[in-house]
């Protein structure tokens, strides 16, 4: 039988993606900003669109939290193993 | 009675309620959470590198082919989409329409590959290899009238290759798993309305591998 499930607006998403990734290069190689700023907004455009395939395209948006629980704790975890690695660069 | 037979005389625990997912995709979210510390540990190396790099960090911008790399990055995100669109035209019901967008995935991730071996070759033959710059070549020639930094070439080249490279190997295994999907379960109409797990479970893994280039992608062409 054939059903018909209610989908996220895929295409638009992709839209997005597309648009962010010109957003990007823009940013990096035509805007003249400060270098930090530039690297601070790279990293949240980064960010921004790996979030969108995280919460569209792999549905965690839709998920119950016990899955995304499983999704979200390996993050600080990589980013404590970072910032731990950065620690004698930073103090 | 002591304590310790008291305990083997119990009855054993009642099964806890799982987290109302089937096996291959908690199986699959499990393995994706052990690729996330993998990637991590790569990332992490290059920032703890390139922030403690003695002098100026080499400059992609110079260096490596951003243009053909953006279009790659691009490309990644479409082939994103389609596998979504197969993964929405099977839970739909529509068998055929979920053949024709994993097909395009197929297509799209093997075309990331072969722009990626080409652009290894093109950076070779520029100079730029996992060891650094290559005596003699263009690059070289911009390192000593001053434009690149010599002393950072060679930590730039080990880990622009070492994570590019698995991130490569990443998609490669992606694209052979679509193929077996697609020629060993999708033609002989094995993937059905009513059993999907695998394009579902091959497709985590293929947003995943998309997700991981967007960091990889900011991180080592654009900053």
């Amino acid at each position: 039988m054939e059903t018909t499930h209610k989908h996220p607006p895929y295409l638009m998403i992709w839209l997005y993606l597309a648009v962010l990734t010109a957003a990007e290069l823009a940013l990096a190689f035509e805007l003249p900003i400060s270098r930090n700023l530039k690297l601070l907004l790279l990293l949240f455009l980064a960010v921004w669109k790996a979030l969108l395939v995280a919460m569209f395209f792999m549905h965690l948006k839709f998920e119950r939290w016990n899955l995304r629980i499983l999704a979200i704790i390996p993050v600080p975890l990589a980013l404590i193993f970072i910032a731990a690695g950065m620690s004698e660069h930073i103090w | 009675m002591t304590h310790a037979m008291a305990n083997a005389m119990r009855p054993p625990f009642p099964a806890e309620r799982g987290v109302d997912v089937y096996n291959k995709k908690l199986g699959m979210w499990v393995f994706l959470a052990s690729e996330v510390m993998f990637f991590a540990a790569l990332i992490g190396s290059y920032v703890i590198l390139r922030f403690g790099a003695p002098g100026e960090w080499a400059r992609p911008g110079i260096v490596l082919n951003i243009k053909i790399t953006a279009f790659n990055t691009f490309l990644l995100i479409c082939s994103s989409v389609s596998m979504v669109k197969a993964y929405a035209a099977i839970s739909d019901g529509d068998p055929r329409k979920m053949r024709f967008w994993l097909l395009m995935t197929i297509i799209g991730g093997a075309t990331f590959v072969g722009i990626q071996v080409y652009e290894y070759f093109h950076l070779v033959e520029h100079g730029f290899t996992p060891a650094g710059v290559r005596e003699g070549s263009e690059l070289a020639e911009l390192v000593k009238d001053g434009t690149l930094p010599a002393a950072t070439m060679g930590l730039y080249g080990s880990t622009f290759f070492t994570m590019t490279g698995f991130h490569g190997f990443h998609v490669t295994c992606g694209v052979l798993s679509m193929a077996y999907l697609y020629f060993v379960k999708a033609l002989p109409g094995k993937i059905t309305p009513q059993d999907y797990a695998g394009i579902e479970v091959v497709g985590l893994y293929w947003h995943f591998v998309d997700l991981v280039w967007i960091i990889l992608f900011t991180i080592v062409y654009l900053i």
